[in-house]
């Protein structure tokens, strides 16, 4: 057993502490657990300058996805603006794989408000739009519910807490679209328009929604403020990575984290556990195993534009520097899907170019495009009508499309790319037996061919 | 005579205050509208324009961004929706999908005769962890097998003797 492994076993859930408790959704039973107790005494002990430098001291990361500081995210706000700040919590999760924030909404949404409050009072926010996506009714009712209790308990609206800090939350529904998890296109749908993205900058610290400076940040996010404000910096930076030594800019892997586990595993879940174990740890020692005595083939490292892991990437560690060292996007979402051996990587590509061609929200020429040809081509591969020509194509795809090549305003597109480019160049062989095999007489076939009809589908 | 009837108006006008400008109350609007008739048609979008100072044009320019209102007719009764990305994916759901499509009677995006289901394919509904999953109306299907699925259409249309034809004798 290593080292790592060994730090795992005394590590007790905070995020996750109040999950199990029977009605742990309401606010009863949330303030018997000590809730609300940390931001009162931030309300009474610190400004909101001394608590931004709270949570800047503890090097949070965004939970979302980008992983950048919360802390100095807030602090890129204007200052002595005349107001209003907005605070908009992105409750958008749709990234494929991943439900972390709707555990917490659902069985814990008093945790989240309270950070809420916390990170409005930081910025000095006085309304906050919490964008949630249609798919989720229970959290939906839930928050509702749990804003009421505390309207009702003088924990939002005016002078909350006794305080001179006055604060509303509104719950504001999506409608079916992945793009709005991207904060200017969540800003962009909160103003009722269709959900594209802003060219940045300005970004949303100093013209976000309603052209006013606006935070974005994640639900999870939300709820580590919480536990920083009852547990200190101190606590926060006893678990997880430690920053780079010889890398004054890297902020580290702080604290703990919901790692969301799916497909070929015996106990899929919601799993705390801190920053940088690995996915080979997750894998066996919270998710028991792959199923059905099978292998396991790859892994999608957190959330499915992140790319894939194989088998022999599993040691790499979850978390913000990690899945970066094997050529993978990020830590993304931390929410890791298994596929065991029996699983196609065609099928997985078609599967991840179905996505993104579905969602991308067509605003920029090289991911509308791109994502689409891409599905055509992995169509015509999977009805046995591919050429190994195809495989280059599709890398020219992946290798041009997304912010990192520069060619597009959001990174939806980067999140498309990833997938094609870490499946082809990974498992390459792979898709050219694929090809080989189910179209021996046209896989050498190097001029144009028609995409096949949409029939051909069903 | 409008669309909109006055409690509808009146939710609608209930999301004023939340906003400083009227458009960021076009997805509420359209939400509302929606819950009570099951689609929004171009009478209400011309309604809701007008009542947020809008031109019709940027209501429907909004709306149909989205998949998620329909126009032409309501949905069923219950709108169901499967999830067809990759973890549901790994563990059979475009089966399911597939074979409750076939045992309604329809297509995804195609809602059976009775007017009692509509059901439609989703990405990631946020539940991989019981996966395959549906969400049907408020209510979240976990772990769906096309055994618990045809159960559950059968359960849903009216006058379903089993026979994969809910509904289709109109």
């Amino acid at each position: 057993m290593t080292t790592a492994a060994k730090q795992i076993m005394p590590f007790e859930p905070v995020l996750l502490a109040n999950i199990h408790k029977p009605d742990s959704h309401t606010l009863r039973v949330y303030e018997a657990g000590g809730g609300y107790q940390g931001l009162r005494k931030v309300l009474k002990e610190k400004t909101p300058t001394e608590f931004i430098e709270v949570v800047k001291s503890s090097n949070l990361r965004g939970r979302g996805g980008a992983g950048f500081p919360t802390g100095l995210k807030w602090s890129f706000l204007p200052k002595d603006h005349p107001g209003p700040v907005y605070m908009c919590i992105n409750a958008d999760e749709s990234e494929p794989g991943t439900f972390n924030n709707r555990i917490l909404m659902e069985l814990d949404p008093h945790q989240v408000i309270e950070g809420i409050i916390l990170s409005c009072y930081a910025t000095k926010a006085v309304t906050a739009y919490l964008y949630i996506r249609v798919e989720y009714p229970t959290c939906y009712q839930r928050l509702q519910q749990a804003i009421d209790e505390c309207y009702a308990a003088n924990l939002l609206g005016k002078n909350i807490a006794g305080s001179d800090f006055s604060l509303d939350i509104f719950l504001h529904r999506g409608a079916a679209a992945y793009i709005c998890g991207e904060e200017t296109g969540l800003i962009e749908s909160l103003e009722g328009k269709r959900a594209w993205p802003r060219i940045k900058p300005p970004f949303p610290a100093v013209e976000g929604v309603f052209r006013k400076p606006t935070v974005v940040n994640n639900i999870e996010t939300a709820a580590c403020v919480t536990q920083i404000a009852a547990r200190g910096v101190e606590w926060f930076k006893s678990i997880g990575v430690p920053s780079d030594p010889n890398n004054p800019r890297d902020p580290g892997s702080y604290g703990p984290k919901l790692y969301c586990l799916s497909g070929h595993v015996n106990k899929p879940g919601c799993y705390e556990a801190p920053l940088g174990i690995t996915c080979r740890q997750l894998i066996d020692e919270y998710g028991g195993g792959i199923w059905k005595g099978r292998k396991a083939k790859a892994a999608i490292p957190g959330g499915i534009s992140m790319g894939l892991f194989t088998e022999a990437e599993f040691d790499t560690p979850l978390d913000f520097a990690g899945p970066g060292k094997v050529g993978c996007l990020g830590l993304g979402t931390a929410a890791v899907v298994v596929l065991d051996e029996t699983v196609s990587m065609v099928d997985f590509l078609h599967n991840s170019c179905r996505f993104f061609a579905h969602e991308s929200c067509g605003q920029c020429t090289p991911c509308r495009e791109g994502t689409h040809w891409s599905l055509s081509m992995l169509e015509r591969i999977k009805a046995g009508k591919g050429r190994l020509k195809d495989l280059d194509l599709l890398l020219e795809i992946g290798d041009t499309i997304g912010i990192i090549p520069g060619t597009t305003i959001c990174g939806l597109s980067d999140g498309a790319a990833w997938p094609i480019k870490n499946a082809i160049r990974k498992f390459r062989p792979e898709f050219e037996e694929y090809i080989k095999r189910t179209n021996p007489t046209g896989y050498m076939v190097t001029e144009a061919v028609n995409a096949l009809p949409v029939v051909a589908l069903h | 005579m409008g669309v909109l009837t006055e409690e509808m108006i009146a939710a609608i006008k209930d999301f004023f205050p939340r906003y400083p400008t009227r458009q960021a109350v076009t997805l509420p609007a359209l939400h509302i509208v929606n819950e009570r008739l099951r689609y929004v048609p171009l009478e209400a979008v011309v309604e809701i324009a007008q009542l947020l100072e809008l031109a019709p044009a940027q209501v429907q320019d909004t709306l149909s961004f989205y998949g998620y209102f329909k126009q032409d007719k309501p949905h069923g009764e219950t709108r169901a929706w499967v999830c067809r990305s990759i973890a549901c994916a790994l563990r059979d759901g475009e089966q399911v999908l597939d074979h409750m499509c076939h045992v309604a009677g329809i297509h995804p995006g195609e809602t059976t005769k009775d007017d009692k289901l509509t059901i439609e394919f989703a990405e990631c509904l946020g539940a991989c962890e019981y996966a395959p999953c549906m969400l049907a109306g408020d209510v979240l299907h976990k772990n769906l097998t096309n055994e618990s699925a045809e159960a559950f259409v059968k359960q849903t249309c009216t006058g379903h003797g089993g026979n994969g034809q809910a509904g289709a004798k109109h």
